[in-house]
């Protein structure tokens, strides 16, 4: 397999574990870069962990794991964080700061340029809302401010935690459409979802988990 | 480190520009309960005049204590965290950051403070004024290990209401060394050892909190 081609992530019996209680109790997975992976399961079955644990935001008990070339066990998180972008299903910006503050933020951070955040804006539909602030936004604004934010990132890893709750039609229309584009461009997507997608384009590889574990790998 | 605390001290004075939580209801809080004592204290102006240091220090660290609060609970919603953290900013530069803001929350909290101390509890203008330097210091080293101990009882190391018992502590040595100095510019005494007590647990908290607070964040 050329470097091109590694895998972006490689988990082999990988647990975590958070005051004791399993969160993740033997996860066996490969990604292939710029591909589209959906997880599916019940409340509790580990989606939004393996996405946690993905992303660095939760910590590799036992087992191996590697995400982007970044040994979880032994490795800088911290520099992995910064290759990875989270869009949770939960609020994911400061409230009192307005939508182009809370990007700029985000820009800064990441020494990124902050000269397109009008065309990701406008993109986005929110350009009208650029100087609202974000506890004014309703919660499909606000997931579409969550895109904003990782289109402006350009994040190599997407982990999106339940992006379709709170959108509409046309908004989940929108997302698959931004979804085909990214993993196009050759970023590498894993989302956590309750329901198929419904862009008959997208063809992603659907993963069943069940108590922490994937029970069943649909490519 | 010191772009990463620029940017977050920004962020988070932008923040309480906008919600305004000092302005409306810390400051009137501190200005209440310096009222309350001075009715407690009787009409008796000499009274109120020697006891002014120690209960100004005492507003001051009820003031600290809600702002530290506030200041940690604008990044403990869980999207907020994980969305931040996947930012990869320096835990150094953070920590600086938080505590200049805080820094910068308190000694706006005290000038008020200090002025009620001249109005209310009738201590000495020129001796108020001699004491600033080192409100200014025993404020920052305040806000330097408050921005510590609030990161070690936020999210999910703590409850935030460990924060007093936690936090009296390590605040202790502050408020007496605080204490002496308002009290020597005052009535005459060793102001500048106080002041550089203050000023050695300033270094001291900053130091520590460089070194530890990613470990905490980490937590």
């Amino acid at each position: 397999m050329s470097h091109a081609e590694a895998p972006v992530a490689v988990l082999r019996g990988a647990v975590a574990l958070v005051n004791g209680f399993p969160l993740l109790s033997g996860v066996d997975l490969e990604v292939a870069p710029a591909t589209l992976t959906v997880l599916f399961g019940a409340n509790g079955a580990g989606k939004t962990s393996l996405l946690r644990l993905l992303g660095g935001l939760i910590g590799l008990s036992t087992g191996e794991a590697s995400v982007l070339g970044v040994d979880l066990a032994r490795g800088d998180r911290r520099l992995l964080r910064r290759r990875v972008g989270w869009l949770g299903h939960e609020g994911s910006f400061y409230d009192d700061l307005t939508v182009a503050e809370n990007l700029t933020f985000a820009a800064r951070a990441l020494e990124r340029p902050t000269h397109d955040l009008d065309v990701v804006l406008a993109r986005m539909g929110l350009q009208s809302r650029r100087d609202t602030t974000t506890k004014q936004l309703s919660a499909g604004q606000r997931r579409r401010l969550g895109l904003a934010w990782l289109v402006l990132r350009r994040p190599e890893l997407w982990l999106l935690d339940e992006p379709y709750a709170s959108l509409d039609d046309e908004g989940r229309t929108f997302f698959d459409e931004l979804l085909g584009e990214v993993v196009a461009h050759g970023a590498t997507v894993l989302v956590s979802a309750h329901d198929p997608l419904r862009s008959p384009t997208l063809r992603p590889r659907t993963l069943l988990m069940a108590g922490g574990r994937v029970i069943e790998d649909r490519p | 480190m010191i772009r990463t605390a620029m940017l977050v001290a920004a962020k988070d004075l932008r923040i309480e520009r906008r919600s305004r939580v000092l302005l409306w209801q810390v400051v009137p809080f501190g200005v209440m309960a310096l009222l309350l004592c001075g009715l407690a204290l009787g009409p008796n102006r000499a009274g109120h005049s020697s006891a002014a240091p120690g209960l100004f220090y005492v507003v001051v660290v009820l003031v600290a204590l809600l702002m530290i609060n506030r200041s940690q609970a604008v990044e403990s919603t869980p999207g907020t965290r994980a969305s931040v953290a996947t930012l990869g900013l320096d835990p150094a530069g953070v920590f600086l950051g938080k505590s200049l803001a805080l820094a910068v929350e308190l000694w706006l909290a005290g000038a008020v403070l200090a002025t009620g101390c001249v109005l209310v509890l009738h201590t000495a203008l020129h001796g108020t004024l001699v004491a600033l330097p080192s409100i200014v210091v025993a404020l920052g080293a305040l806000s330097a290990a408050g921005t510590l101990y609030g990161a070690l009882t936020s999210g999910g190391a703590g409850p935030a209401t460990l924060l007093p018992v936690l936090s009296l502590p390590a605040f202790a040595p502050l408020l007496i060394a605080g204490e002496r100095s308002f009290s020597a510019a005052l009535y005459g005494g060793a102001l500048w050892q106080w002041w550089v007590v203050s000023l050695v647990a300033l270094v001291a908290y900053l130091a520590v909190g460089i070194l530890l607070y990613g470990v905490l964040e980490e937590s």
